[in-house]
């Protein structure tokens, strides 16, 4: 029985000094937890007392805006932000009534010019479309990057065609691929898939007629 | 009375200059072309699509694909758009690499492009001394990635192999060959009267016509704008090396073919150079994660391939797949262009004017 | 051969003519066959490749291999095509093309017909030809060949008009239109009595357009491959397509022979101490060099534009030749009577 016990009380200890371990790397962790979210705290205190120094091309972006809300309308743009991963591209996120609008001013604009659109991309977000327009001024340099969104159903961006012609044949390519329909475009029409293909091939949700390929 | 009547004449998919499996529908007055519709997609194979299920390591063999002429700067614009946007660092041996074999890419394609289209104006000969010269080049590529068309050579953070033994040298030598080749080129064809009447004021048009249709290359330069993105916004290590970007000033099809020419001569210059300043030793890959996995956003990067301004737009959701990627494709941008210019011309200006503008149909459907 | 042709016609005669001609046509597939086996190795050996050296020693039997593929090949006809006048047209071109080559002289004795007006029947027989072509390219229904037979057809009227006002140089000064009557009459011992050098501008005329006539490069329009893909012949397989590829080459055997006998003085040798060798030597190294010419402008020049080719026909080497017909006349006139 004494041996028993004494194995018991051997086992009790041990169990205690298991306990003790236990709450003490337990109190370790919830202090180290403390520290750092006391730390993250502070840390997200003093980020905005140090912001960080804005993108040399901000000026440029504010001076697009600004121009676009005087001279086209107060809602043309809806967003606007520089690209830090694109070597501070500037954005604008433009309004999809006021794009075509927008655009010539874009181009025209004497302190704008941006007379060379080098690309356009449609993008389907799933929970929505865009469409991006890569613009350039081949005088100054300076680089835009301009997002028209619509919704996924019945997507329409205004042509920027009449604009730039070198729009053309990219918005007839995303209207084919991914079925964003452009009013104001000349000649709007399929131009990689067959003219009777069902379906626009670039959308997330397209099924493929054989999806082992 | 005489009933006329417009002839509606199918141009390709299959024709022997077409340059692939492009198609053009054009009516005819007589020889007179009086409307040209090019259709497209052919060759149209959904790189775009087919690249959102892969890694951007295995993209890559898809863009050899796309201009199958010029491979090495298809690779380049896209490993250059997810270092650009990962922030890699690429080691200088590595960039050295790149900017050789980019090089020797542009000469290559000119050569193609000079021996096509001196055989779409109907002269065989310098089709096979300009494949000659080529071979060389193939050749070279061929020891350093083991392929001579879809090299696969660029890798996000380098390049996938070093330089063999005694390669750089082979470079070297070329280029004092090619030099003089395209001298004796030069006198063989650009002063005969025949081809200088074919080629001189046909399919013209002015700067602004060629802004606004966003063309790019030797399309662009031959109206005189000083837009070559090596000189205007410097990638890779352009900006180390002297070289000119040469201009024309009519935008017609001999200024086209002299910008080509000089190209080379031009590209020359960078290679002599980059041959010299050619790092001893050193890594050809960056530090790169194991997994590539650009952060969420979006970029656009853009070079100068030799048809002019290819891009790549990649949109990323932080994983290693694009979430969508879309290639901004030289020759399909630059063919715009063509059905303005046919309207009024004759079905020989037709083959004229297409091989001037120099589309590689793999990279027009995509 | 002339005997022959003086007598009248029996039935051993019209024997003997036909194996004359059965022969003669032998000897003109071989210069056929060779021609093409030369150009594709001249053209080949100019393009830094070795060309045809396959079939048979040195690749010699390689035109014949082709022949014969050409020969076995299936022999398709469009089903919308103008049936009889698809048939027709490789005959057309091909009957005018042999028949031409019976007036032309190879040296003082050896000739087959002597013909008073050699020359214009090789003129007037040789425009048949063109007429196959614009037929061949109708009948086929397919829209390059029609194109390509419609440039043929202005072609032909744009070349054959300076090429024939070309030679009338040469007329006015051998006095006769009897090819062999012309090559005697250059006879001086030296090669400066030949033709090409009083006749400079008639002779440049008479090649250029002979080149046209031919529609070899860089006149070679109603084929042009580029534009065309193959132009009148598009349609044409096996040995219908064969037709067409021999009578363009018996031309150039033609065109050849002509402007050797027309300017180059025929069978005479080019300096009286060389006149030991005998005339068949002389005619045949001048043949040969007009042939090896023509090759060596097809790997040479690129092809010339519809537009350009008839403002060159009729704003350059009409004009020309009319001058060149007025001076040799004044010239005549002047001096000589």
């Amino acid at each position: 029985m004494s041996e028993e016990q004494k194995s018991e009380g051997k086992a009790l200890t041990g169990d205690a000094d298991r306990e003790a371990k236990l709450k003490a790397a337990a109190e370790a962790r919830a202090a180290r937890a403390a520290a750092k979210e006391k730390a993250d705290a502070e840390a997200a205190q003093a980020a905005p007392e140090e912001p960080k120094p804005p993108s040399p091309r901000q000026p440029e972006l504010d001076e697009i805006v600004s121009l676009l809300k005087r001279e086209v309308h107060e809602d043309a743009v809806l967003e606007a932000y520089v690209n830090e991963l694109n070597g501070d591209m500037p954005t604008v996120v433009a309004d999809g009534g006021r794009w075509r609008e927008a655009a010539g001013l874009l181009k025209k604009h004497e302190r704008l010019g941006f007379d060379y659109l080098r690309n356009v991309s449609g993008v389907d977000y799933e929970t929505h479309m865009e469409v991006v327009y890569h613009l350039v001024s081949l005088g100054s340099k300076r680089e835009l990057a301009v997002k028209v969104r619509t919704e996924r159903e019945a997507a329409s961006v205004s042509s920027a065609t009449p604009v730039w012609a070198s729009a053309n044949w990219n918005e007839r390519e995303i209207y084919d691929l991914l079925g964003i329909d452009f009013p104001g475009h000349p000649d709007l029409r399929r131009i990689m898939m067959p003219d009777d293909w069902v379906g626009h091939p670039l959308r997330k949700d397209y099924e493929p007629h054989d999806p082992e390929v | 009375m005489i009933r006329t009547e417009e002839l509606l004449l199918n141009v390709g998919p299959q024709h022997p200059s077409t340059h692939g499996v492009f198609r053009i529908v054009v009516k005819l007055d007589g020889e007179v072309i009086t409307e040209a519709t090019p259709v497209m997609g052919y060759l149209h194979r959904g790189t775009e699509k087919i690249a959102e299920n892969l890694n951007f390591t295995q993209i890559i063999p898809y863009t050899d694909r796309m201009d199958y002429v010029s491979a090495m700067t298809n690779n380049y614009v896209l490993v250059h758009a997810v270092e650009t946007m990962m922030g890699l660092e690429v080691p200088l041996r590595a960039e050295f690499l790149r900017l050789i074999v980019m090089e020797l890419q542009r000469v290559a394609s000119h050569l193609v492009w000079w021996g096509t289209y001196l055989l779409d104006i109907g002269a065989m000969s310098p089709f096979l001394y300009a494949f000659r010269d080529r071979e060389i080049i193939i050749d070279l590529f061929n020891e350093l990635c083991g392929a001579r068309l879809t090299y696969n050579y660029m890798r996000v953070g380098g390049v996938k192999w070093d330089a063999p033994p005694g390669w750089m040298d082979k470079v070297k030598e070329f280029i004092p060959y090619m030099e003089n080749k395209l001298q004796e080129y030069d006198n063989l064809v650009s002063g005969n009267e025949i081809f200088l009447a074919r080629i001189k004021g046909i399919g013209r048009y002015d700067a602004q016509t060629a802004v606004d249709y966003g063309l790019s290359g030797a399309n662009l330069r031959c109206t005189g704008v000083d837009w070559d993105l090596r000189k205007a916004e410097p990638y890779s290590l352009y900006s180390r090396f002297e070289f000119d970007v040469p201009l024309g000033k009519n935008g017609d099809c001999y200024d086209r073919y002299r910008i080509r020419l000089e190209e080379i001569r031009q590209s020359l210059r960078i290679l002599k150079q980059a041959v010299q300043q050619f790092p001893e030793g050193g890594d050809t890959m960056g530090k790169v994660p194991r997994a590539i996995r650009p952060p969420a956003g979006e970029v656009y990067v853009r070079i100068e391939s030799p048809r002019g301004e290819i891009g790549c737009h990649i949109v990323s959701k932080g994983k290693a797949e694009p979430y969508r990627l879309k290639f901004r494709r030289p020759s399909f941008v630059n063919l715009q262009i063509l059905p303005k210019l046919l309207v009024g011309e004759t079905m020989t200006n037709l083959i004229t004017i297409l091989g001037g503008i120099d589309i590689v149909v793999g990279e027009v459907d995509c | 051969m002339p005997p022959w042709l003086n007598e009248s016609l029996t039935w051993g005669n019209a024997l003997i003519l036909f194996l004359w001609a059965a022969v003669f046509l032998l000897i003109v597939l071989g210069f056929v066959t060779y021609a093409i086996y030369f150009e594709r190795k001249v053209i080949g050996w100019m393009q830094l490749r070795i060309g045809p050296n396959r079939v048979g020693p040195l690749g010699l039997l390689q035109t014949v291999a082709d022949i014969f593929k050409l020969l076995i090949k299936e022999d398709t006809i469009p089903r919308k095509a103008d049936r009889l006048l698809f048939v027709l047209a490789p005959v057309l071109a091909y009957v005018p093309a042999f028949s031409v080559l019976a007036v032309l002289p190879y040296t003082q004795k050896l000739y087959f017909a002597d013909l008073n007006v050699g020359l214009l029947y090789y003129v007037a027989l040789s425009g048949i030809t063109t007429l196959a072509i614009v037929l061949g390219g109708w009948a086929s229904n397919n829209k390059y060949a029609l194109l390509g037979g419609m440039r043929s057809a202005a072609q032909m009227i744009s070349y054959e008009v300076p090429l024939v006002i070309s030679v009338v140089g040469v007329i006015l000064l051998s006095g006769s239109l009897n090819l062999r009557e012309i090559v005697m009459a250059q006879d001086g011992g030296w090669f400066w009595n030949w033709n090409f050098l009083p006749q400079i501008v008639g002779f440049v005329v008479f090649i250029i357009a002979a080149v046209s006539e031919l529609n070899r490069t860089p006149f070679d329009l109603p084929e042009a491959e580029s534009e065309l893909v193959a132009g009148y012949h598009v349609e044409y397989s096996g040995f219908r397509f064969a037709f067409f590829m021999l009578s363009e080459y018996v031309y150039v055997y033609a065109i050849a022979a002509l402007t050797t006998v027309l300017f180059l003085g025929g069978w005479h040798a080019p300096a009286p101490f060389l006149e030991f060798v005998p005339g068949i030597v002389w005619f045949l190294l001048k043949f040969a060099f007009i042939v090896f010419f023509l090759f060596w402008i097809r790997a040479t020049f690129p092809r010339i534009r519809v537009d350009q080719l008839m403002a060159l026909g009729w704003k350059v080497l009409l004009p020309a030749a009319l001058l060149n017909v007025f001076l040799t006349a004044a010239y005549l006139e002047l001096f000589i009577k």
